[in-house]
């Protein structure tokens, strides 16, 4: 580390950033030391990525200063940032499906000609931190940990001196992370910083020197992980103590009320997933979770699940007995069925449209809504502005639209929509994705509370906390195919981990995958 | 010095409705440069194009008239349009209506009952409903651009009226023009003022603003609609058919243009000739949006669109201006109008220097 080590390599005071409507930051200060990884923590909402953008050039503070290596510098843009030495790896990954490994490098890396050479230093680059890398792959052909790992060498290759990771492990099997952790702990101890964005408590236990905690904008605190407790930070993050649900044995006597039975779907999308044969029984009385890293075909299996796109067996999916593989989405929901897409805006609810709206979206098969073709507005708006009342929807009202409210309550207002309906087969993808930790519980509970009203839940989710939290039983998607459903009591994170790559007991080998080492 | 459009978090709602104004607004400075560069006294030149037209019983009547196959269209129109249907072609649906309409009226020459006139509007709808249907079946089922097949139906349905005046259709005693006999008057709307050419097909027009009102802002199936239009996604999430909305789309539009074909030439015209419309199915396109694809909008924008072409009408008499002038005005008020809706939803930035960081849009 050298002469330098006293000072820190960046350091920030008072930052301040001012959107329209809100302060996304105020007043922070963060220093990061050579060879540090320092933990920016914080809720969704808190203003960890508004300060990033600001570091990497992308964004420009209203007030304050940012410091690099000691001389006071100004980022004016990503271009800037990386000629200083600062890399940034992006939750959402920005490379070219079609372009190999090499190809997609060398776009990042202006004035690289020589792609036999490029090539070269990629592998050498990714042996050196543990993670070979083919550079002659196509992208579309990776794993999303080795994509995410292109990004990384696409950084390391610039040699930084600072690399922002942005939520990493989101995407990630619980073995592709500790992979990861290896390759971060190599590049500290040889004297890289590492600003790691997160709001995984334990993560950053296992990983990181320091924290710096954000709160609504602005610093609650800063600490050194490896000496506090997951609740004592979570207190600094969210002000008080981590909510948890209440959760009790499910009752194994249920109806079926969801079968899928040899669901198999060819992909729309050319780098989509097909369905393969993919069968699963949910009972009324309980939840089942699917877990796996997203791009495995759960976005292709909630559109074959909703009637968004139709099968041509229609028993393939029957729902409370009913072969409805070749319904459509309104006929499938007067069968029963309930859902909650992942995507809020544009899909689960139109943006511009008012709550009240929103709410006849689906729910305009509750008696009394639609009369003679019109649609009665005063009950309509009683039924929004209930949605709004049972579920703590944080809101204008039933005229706010629906784009003017948080991530948090509109999907806490999509839930209480679709659970007003009484559903007896509720279908539910990433019900907590960005989503503050108090809605995350409350919808959580409000999931338990309906499965203990005897409803059959399908829940699926990248997060695996959240389904060990709320499923009785858990089943993995792997390229394109689904687990058994093991009992959550009697599994683990390790062995769902295991078989998120595709190797659980009796899965069939993909022909021609065999020689292809898992995805870790 | 660069320019830049940033959206606009929370774009003004009433500036959203003041926008027509304002783009009727400049399209009257806009007009008196005209006529000065022109060398023409611009106040006399606008008395005569804005003034003159509706100063009399007479002007006021030709202006209602003239409105009323313009609020028709525009409303069948912006039914689909709200929901991203887009018809173009309600010229060549109108003239399906007129043909089919027309037809009948021909059909029975000695008539003498007015309640051929209620067949007629409805074999009008029909006509329009069958033009429109092609390119709704042409998408829904080839997924083929609406936009496209509809606009080049419309020279199909004017060779096809082109055809039948000067063929099968053409009066024998009619000195060889391209047109039909006339209509028996029972065949033609009742007039509502007195020398004037004001007859029932208004009223028609008016009953359908009123169902198109009654559509799009309280049924269900309308709501469907707007749905579509707004979030094609969450369309589909709720089990809305999109098929359905094309077809409901597309329809609207050729029922409302066939009828309005039908007032044509059960109106004013009274026969079939080989030219029955300046160009309201095009024209409608602008009052449905200057309308603001509101049925009350849309009849206020008809009126504007009506005075526009009578005011054209009268310059051309009184300054000798040429036709052309109709069409500059018309072009000048969606040019605005689109540019006023521009800056209501963007505002415009001037940045110094320097392309901005590629990264941005991913923030």
């Amino acid at each position: 580390m050298g002469a330098e080590s006293h000072a820190p390599r960046l350091a920030l005071r008072g930052i301040r950033k001012v959107y329209p409507a809100v302060v996304a930051n105020d007043g922070i200060d963060l220093a990061v030391m050579p060879g540090e990884i320092h933990a920016v923590l914080g809720e969704n909402g808190a203003g960890k990525s508004t300060l990033m953008k600001i570091i990497y050039g992308v964004a420009k503070p209203d007030a304050g200063e940012i410091h690099w290596e000691g001389r006071r510098i100004e980022v004016a843009s990503p271009k800037a940032a990386r000629t200083l030495g600062i890399g940034m790896v992006f939750q959402h990954f920005s490379l070219f499906e079609t372009l190999t490994v090499a190809e997609n490098v060398a776009l990042a890396l202006p004035g690289e000609r020589d792609l036999a050479a490029l090539a070269r230093r990629i592998e050498e680059v990714s042996a050196r931190y543990g993670s070979p890398l083919d550079p002659h792959r196509l992208v579309h052909s990776l794993s999303v940990g080795e994509r995410q790992r292109v990004e990384i060498v696409r950084c390391l290759l610039l040699q930084p001196r600072l690399l922002i990771m942005d939520e990493p492990t989101s995407v990630l099997t619980p073995q592709a992370v500790k992979k990861l952790f290896e390759t971060l702990r190599q590049l500290a101890a040889e004297g890289c910083s590492i600003l790691y964005i997160s709001h995984k408590l334990d993560e950053i236990q296992a990983l990181c020197h320091a924290a710096t905690v954000l709160r609504a904008g602005r610093v609650t605190g800063t600490c050194d992980p490896r000496r506090e407790t997951a609740s004592s930070m979570a207190r600094m993050m969210i002000g008080k103590d981590l909510p948890v649900c209440e959760h009790a044995e499910a009752r194994a006597d249920g109806e079926v009320r969801l079968q899928l039975d040899g669901l198999s779907l060819p992909s729309e999308d050319p780098f989509g997933t097909d369905l393969k044969d993919i069968r699963l029984r949910v009972h009324a009385g309980e939840i089942v979770g699917i877990a796996g890293v997203s791009g495995n075909g759960q976005q292709e299996l909630l559109r074959a699940l909703s009637g968004e796109v139709t099968l041509e067996s229609a028993e393939a999916v029957a729902l409370t007995g009913v072969a409805a593989g070749r319904l459509h989405p309104g006929r499938r929901r007067r069968i029963g069925l309930g859902f909650v897409p992942e995507e809020r805006l544009g899909r689960g609810a139109v943006p511009t449209m008012t709550l009240s709206d929103n709410a006849l979206l689906t729910a305009h098969r509750v008696v009394g809504m639609v009369r003679g073709g019109l649609v009665q507005h005063a009950r309509v708006r009683a039924f929004a502005l209930e949605a709004i009342d049972r579920f703590a929807v944080m809101c204008g009202g039933p005229e706010a639209e629906a784009r003017s409210l948080s991530g948090g309550n509109l999907q806490k207002f999509i839930v209480g929509r679709e659970l007003l309906q009484a559903p007896k087969v509720l279908v539910v993808s990433q019900p907590t994705w960005g989503v503050d930790v108090g809605a995350s519980a409350f919808i959580r509970q409000a999931l338990i509370d309906l499965r203990n009203a005897s409803a059959a839940i399908l829940v699926i989710s990248e997060e695996l906390d959240e389904l060990f939290e709320i499923c009785d039983r858990i089943a993995v998607m792997a390229k394109g195919r689904l687990s058994p459903a093991a009992r959550t009591r009697d599994t683990n994170v390790e062995e769902i981990g295991v078989w998120m790559s595709g190797l659980w007991p009796g899965a069939v080998p993909e022909p021609g995958e065999a020689a292809r080492a898992p995805a870790p | 010095m660069r320019l830049r459009l940033e959206a606009r978090s929370s774009p003004s709602r009433a500036m959203r409705y003041l926008s027509p104004l304002v783009a009727a607004a400049l399209t009257v400075v806009a007009g008196f440069i005209v006529f000065s560069s022109m060398g023409r006294d611009p106040l006399a030149a606008f008395h005569a194009f804005f003034v003159q037209p509706v100063s009399s019983l007479n002007g006021f009547a030709e202006l209602v008239l003239k409105a009323s196959p313009l609020m028709l269209i525009a409303t069948g129109l912006a039914i689909g349009y709200r929901a991203n249907v887009w018809n173009i072609g309600a010229e060549g649906q109108l003239i399906l209506g007129a043909i089919f309409g027309g037809g009948l009226a021909l059909a029975f020459p000695g008539a003498e009952s007015r309640w051929l006139l209620i067949p007629m509007v409805l074999a009008g709808a029909a006509g329009g409903l069958l033009w429109a249907a092609i390119p709704a079946f042409l998408r829904t089922r080839f997924n083929a651009n609406e936009i496209l097949v509809s606009l080049m139906l419309v020279y199909v349905a004017t060779l096809l009226l082109s055809y039948l005046v000067h063929g099968p259709w053409r009066d024998p005693q009619g000195f060889n023009f391209p047109q039909s006999r006339m209509f028996a008057d029972a065949a033609l709307y009742p007039i509502l003022l007195d020398i004037t050419r004001l007859n029932a097909g208004f009223l028609v027009a008016l009953g359908a603003v009123a169902c198109g009102w009654l559509f799009i802002e309280k049924s269900f199936l309308g709501y469907q609609m707007r749905v579509a239009g707004l979030a094609d996604a969450a369309a589909r999430y709720a089990g809305f058919s999109a098929g359905r909305t094309v077809w409901i789309g597309m329809l609207a539009g050729g029922a409302a243009a066939g009828v309005a074909g039908v007032g044509e030439v059960a109106g004013p015209i009274g026969q079939l000739t080989s030219s029955i419309s300046p160009g309201y199915g095009f024209a409608a396109i602008i009052v449905a949006f200057v309308g603001r694809l509101n049925p009350v909008g849309i009849v206020f924008a008809s009126l504007l669109m009506s005075l526009l072409y009578l005011g054209g009408e009268s310059a051309q008499m009184q300054l000798r201006l040429p036709s052309a002038i109709t069409g500059l005005f018309q072009g000048m008020l969606l040019f605005f109008l689109l540019g006023a809706d521009v800056l209501v939803h963007y505002r415009v930035r001037l940045l110094p220097r320097a392309p901005a960081p590629r990264d941005e849009a991913a923030a």
